[in-house]
């Protein structure tokens, strides 16, 4: 077992002419919590996609828990993976996103059991049971019913980390997880995402909460046009930062 | 009733005088129509009988609209056959269409090139040419292909061998909606897929579920919602339009009536009565798609509105409630 969850080195990503990463280098400790920051289309949310394999990354290396993504490496060659297995390690990858996206024609309790149900193929009534004890643990236990579109934002957000959850991830992405909220809920979401830090969940969060960032996270990343700038202890990076664009960035958004 | 300080003051609502004469020439007109519709016409004949020595004759009158023979072959043996025979190949036709429809859309939407193409020019090909056509086209199938085979390409050896000339007219008309509905069906289709967010794929790829599995589990029941109302036209548009099949010789409801009026020249009452059964059968198609489309809108609206049946027992119930108690009635 390594030491690191996350290991990418050298990750580019090019869409048509456009590189959204030039070779980026990010290593992130079991049960850590690590915060890309930086500003919109510096690639923190390409780079998140790439760790669960949503987007292909062009060059680099990229292990999650000691395993390369998407391919294999085999007699010096690199064989691409079949879809299944793809599959298979994203399933053990939790990610919440900026818009919920969760499941509009499912309830509540539908939206968390279907994927231990059709991709873990665990039964209904354990699911629903597993279910239950995860919308308590994110305060929503009278919402089982509910369709998505009668809930709030922050609590339709809630729903999405118990979702995610549900999979007994090994690693969690957060894509800018508050930003599509309203200022009064974004409490209560990252109230949620502090109780799952502290029980010890490795985190990988993209956000614009430096509050947030500062007092939970344990390495902050600042990328800036597909480079990080800066990396390092949250205190160091966000109060007393090195490079200009640092500066610039964190005087526009604190 | 409008309270300004102390002072109680009537309101007044606004006439609407041209609205009332449009209301009232319409309802003049149709009542005009309903007569005609209702009404006795003579024959030409006239009748005479004698009572008590006394020699009395009238005209003979018959219904304009034939009401008579029209309930007289409503429930006719030929009739229903025709009835069962329409439904039939209602069925069979909007099951090739659908099935064949989303397979359609699903290869036109697909990335790869030799799926999305030859799914692009199955839809060009069947929009661009009559149903009628087609039915003349499936029914005659012999003389282009005699025999349809499996076996090895290019090759000699047959598993299977298909003899065309054992296409019926049922069969041909059954083919030949059916594919030509499958054209149509793959545009709804592709609209309803490509309706979906995004995100809903991105959340069901992240949850690790393999294409198929997102594309039944989460596309599919989504793209319903927009689906639906359109194919519920389709069916009902389709039911009619398997009159088409009477030409190439299948007895459906309109075949049967044709065949009926051949031999007693009945045949505005039973082109009636043949209308008669299309409508309510449509009717019946209108309600059960209401019900399904309620179905599949779960999760799309915050409230699900009342059904006009629940809506009925809300208003009788708020009469009720103003009946019994002299206070003024609250609508629940």
């Amino acid at each position: 077992m390594t030491e690191f969850m996350v290991d990418a080195k050298n990750i580019a990503k090019q869409y048509g002419n456009i590189e959204v990463l030039k070779g980026v280098n990010l290593q992130v400790k079991r049960g850590e919590v690590t915060c890309l920051i930086g500003p919109s289309g510096s690639g923190k949310s390409t780079l998140l996609r790439c760790i669960n394999h949503l987007e292909k990354h062009d060059a680099g290396e990229l292990f999650v828990d000691g395993e390369l993504v998407g391919y294999q490496l085999k007699d010096n060659k690199l064989y691409e993976r079949k879809s299944n297995e793809i599959c298979q390690s994203r399933s053990e990858i939790g990610m919440v996103f900026q818009r919920f996206n969760l499941f509009a024609h499912l309830t509540v309790l539908d939206n968390i059991t279907i994927g231990m149900v059709k991709v873990r193929g665990i039964a209904a009534e354990v699911a629903a049971e597993r279910a239950r004890e995860l919308l308590r643990r994110v305060g929503l236990e009278n919402k089982e019913k509910n369709y998505p579109s009668q809930l709030s934002g922050g609590q339709q957000q809630r729903v999405a980390i118990a979702r995610a959850l549900a999979m007994e991830p090994k690693l969690m992405l957060f894509d800018e997880p508050t930003s599509a909220l309203d200022p009064e809920l974004v409490g209560e979401v990252l109230d949620v995402m502090k109780d799952l830090a502290n029980s010890g969940m490795t985190m990988i969060v993209v956000t614009h909460e430096m509050g947030f960032a500062r007092e939970v996270a344990d390495t902050v990343y600042f990328l800036d046009q597909g480079v990080i700038e800066e990396s390092g202890d949250p205190q160091q990076v966000l109060t007393s930062p090195r490079s200009e664009r640092l500066k610039g960035f964190l005087s526009k958004v604190l | 009733m409008t309270t300004d300080g102390d002072t109680t003051y009537r309101v007044v609502p606004v006439r609407h005088y041209g609205r009332w004469v449009a209301a009232a020439v319409i309802a003049v007109l149709a009542a005009m129509v309903v007569h005609t519709i209702f009404s006795k016409i003579p024959t030409g004949q006239v009748a005479c009988s004698t009572t008590n020595g006394v020699r009395a004759c009238h005209a003979v009158m018959e219904w304009r609209f034939g009401w008579d023979v029209v309930f007289q072959y409503f429930t006719s043996s030929l009739m229903l056959k025709g009835l069962v025979t329409t439904i039939e190949l209602t069925l069979i036709a909007m099951f090739i269409g659908i099935v064949l429809g989303v397979l359609v859309a699903i290869m036109r939407l697909s990335p790869n090139r030799l799926l999305s193409i030859p799914a692009w020019i199955y839809t060009w090909f069947f929009r661009g040419t009559p149903v009628y056509v087609q039915l003349l086209f499936w029914f005659n199938f012999a003389a282009l292909y005699r025999y349809i085979a499996v076996g090895v390409p290019f090759g000699s050896a047959h598993f299977f061998t298909f003899d065309t000339l054992n296409i019926t007219a049922f069969i041909a008309a059954a083919i030949g909606l059916g594919l030509n509905e499958a054209a149509y069906m793959s545009e709804i289709a592709r609209a309803g897929l490509i309706s979906v967010d995004e995100g809903q794929v991105e959340a069901a790829t992240a949850l690790g579920m393999t294409r198929a599995q997102t594309l039944r589990l989460v596309i599919l029941p989504q793209a319903m919602r927009v689906i639906l109302p359109p194919t519920g036209n389709e069916v009902i548009s389709m039911l009619k339009t398997t009159s088409l099949a009477a030409s190439i010789g299948v007895i459906e409801l309109t075949g049967a009536a044709q065949n009926i009026y051949a031999s007693n020249y009945k045949i505005m009452d039973l082109l009636i009565c043949a209308s008669l059964w299309y409508v309510i059968m449509t009717t019946i198609l209108s309600i059960g798609q209401y019900y399904i489309e309620r179905h599949f809108g779960r999760g799309a609206l915050r409230n699900q509105p009342l059904t006009p049946i629940e809506r009925l027992r809300r208003d009788l119930k708020g009469i009720a409630g103003k009946m019994h108690t002299s206070r003024p009635g609250v609508v629940r």
